[in-house]
């Protein structure tokens, strides 16, 4: 079961409490862009084994959407934020290991897969 | 005895939309209610004549049914000028009461909600889940009272004397 804190109103929800938004940060690309920078923003999505930022609304709640740190292997969450900042805490970087090297996060691109050991 | 679960009478409900730290509608809603101003997740005052912590940006009044017209009006006036929003919202929602010595975990039962005496205590205002409904709760007067939309009050009224009827598991 996971619980996450939304930022905005303090209540520790239930999963089931909580609507799934995917991956957060994403660029978005409008009229203008080119038709691979369209599809990349429709379709193509980082899916990590690991640390994952993602948008989660609090729609039995307040109603506000929010951000998550959360780790899809073990469930772990490193935190949440609200949905205005363009990119997690200092501390929720720190905890989830983002800096670390190899894991090459950028919001809204695909990376690289990781190397299996 | 299991708790006695009833559909309440009509309340009257002004949906606020504003900012909560701006002086004005702080004054305007503590004028209007003559209670303090809730603080985040919280109600003050009771169903009768109160306001409900609602969101970061919205709050939930209760006046009698026959004031809201003028309530309405009231705010209207009082906040003219400042970015928000009033709204008679009394037709949207309705209020069911639980009453009885069980209604925490009447509650409980049917929501992912903690409530805990240590953590759910008087005054809190909780919004979740009950069963499958989106519903807020509080204790009140000898029980607790639960509002959600009215589309969904029949189901609402049955899930919770269910719950009732099932009695307490003696968990709090
Ligand atoms: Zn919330």
């Amino acid at each position: 079961m996971l619980t996450l804190t939304c930022p905005h109103c303090g209540v520790q929800a239930d999963e089931t409490e909580l609507l799934p938004g995917g991956e957060a940060h994403l660029k978005r690309h409008g009229p203008g862009s080119s038709e691979e920078e369209f599809e990349g923003y429709l379709f193509h999505r980082q899916n990590p084994k690991g640390p994952h930022l993602e948008r989660w609304r609090h729609a039995f709640g307040c109603g506000k959407w929010f951000l998550a740190a959360r780790d899809t292997v073990t469930m772990q969450v490193f935190g949440t934020y609200p949905a205005s900042l363009a990119t997690p805490t200092d501390e929720i970087r720190r905890r989830a290991g983002v800096e670390r090297p190899g894991w090459g996060f950028e919001p809204g691109v695909p990376g690289e897969p990781e190397a299996v050991e | 005895m299991a708790d006695a679960v009833t559909l309440a009478e009509p309340l009257g409900m002004i949906g606020l939309r504003g900012d909560h730290g701006d002086e004005r509608v702080r004054a305007a809603v503590v004028g209007l209610t003559g209670t303090a101003f809730p603080e985040r997740l919280r109600i003050e005052g009771t169903s009768q004549r109160g306001v409900a912590w609602m969101s970061p940006d919205e709050l939930l009044i209760f006046v009698p049914r026959s004031e809201v017209a003028l309530a309405v009006d009231r705010l209207a006036t009082d906040l003219a000028g400042l970015h928000h929003l009033v709204t008679d919202v009394s037709d949207m929602r309705v209020c069911v009461r639980i009453e009885g010595p069980d209604a925490r975990e009447v509650l409980a039962k049917l929501s992912p909600a903690d409530l805990h005496p240590d953590v759910f205590g008087p005054g809190l205002f909780r919004r979740s889940r009950l069963g499958q409904l989106a519903a807020a709760f509080w204790l009140e007067g000898e029980g607790a009272r639960v509002i959600c939309f009215r589309s969904v009050a029949d189901y609402a009224v049955a899930l919770l004397r269910q719950s009732a009827a099932d009695g307490a598991v003696g968990h709090f």
